[in-house]
């Protein structure tokens, strides 16, 4: 339980700046890479990081991701101020989006980002609180006998 | 089959990433939703898509694509090639549409698999 954590961090994500979008997933991608994972479970953990990061700068006035990595799991959240999601179980079914003309331009806002992190997480947890924001918990298992 | 044997056969222009041909070209994957290409394409696919903003770039990365197409004579925006000449993603040009280019590259490489 006390196990010292193989990486413990947090990146801040600033909403609405699409330029930069997509380099806190590189950060954890290249952080998890170094840190010797197989690379299916860095893909796994940079797409889960991405959508996450991509729904911030889309939706949120700011937030930020932190990645933990203990031997068993690697754990990634996603904590966002902003105006929240009324209806989680409507925001999760797949197509559903609330993205505006300029976000859907871009290939963004398809309706996928939050079941593509349902799907390539072991454990997904969400909350939301309209006007306050939104907290996302992944959690990708390490060890070998981990399904998927 | 590299991405610079590709690159003849669909004669697709170059504009950055010169020094990547070489690079084995795995497979493709045809999309302009950012979302559908995380989650579907492989390491090592040619990306092709009608997107030309930047963060197509760090989608490639990502995903560690052997490069990506543009079609339709589609160039990289200034800030998306720039992105793309800083992190050695191959950017290629072909004026054919994403439907041409998908059923050729297909075809290459079906051959020679």
């Amino acid at each position: 339980m006390d196990e010292k954590p193989l990486y413990d961090g947090s990146f801040s994500v600033a909403g609405g700046n699409f330029d930069n979008a997509g380099e806190v997933a590189s950060n954890i991608k290249t952080i998890l890479k170094k840190i010797g994972l197989p690379s299916d479970l860095v893909r796994k953990a940079a797409l889960v990081a991405y959508e996450s990061e991509i729904n911030i700068v889309s939706y949120a006035r700011k937030g930020m991701i932190r990645l933990r990595v203990v031997s068993d799991c690697i754990t990634i959240e996603a904590i966002d101020e902003g105006q929240g999601i009324p209806d989680i179980e409507l925001a999760m079914q797949p197509g559903w989006s609330t993205a505006n003309q300029k976000i859907r331009e871009m290939g963004f806002g398809a309706g996928m980002g939050l079941c593509n992190i349902k799907s390539f997480s072991d454990i997904f947890h969400i909350s939301s609180e309209v006007g306050k924001g939104t907290h996302l918990k992944m959690i990708i298992n390490t060890n070998s006998n981990s399904m998927q | 089959m590299d991405l610079e044997s590709v690159v003849k056969a669909l004669n697709l222009k170059v504009r950055s990433g010169e020094d990547k041909l070489k690079k084995e070209v795995l497979g493709g994957y045809t999309g302009d939703l950012l979302s559908d290409v995380m989650a579907n394409s492989k390491e090592g696919d040619l990306w092709i898509t009608r997107q030309v903003h930047q963060n197509i770039v760090a989608v490639a990365s990502l995903k560690e694509h052997a490069g990506i197409v543009l079609v339709q004579d589609s160039e990289p925006a200034k800030d998306t090639l720039e992105k793309a000449i800083k992190e050695g993603i191959p950017i290629l040009v072909s004026e054919l549409s994403g439907f041409e280019v998908t059923a050729r590259l297909f075809n290459l490489i079906k051959k020679t698999a």
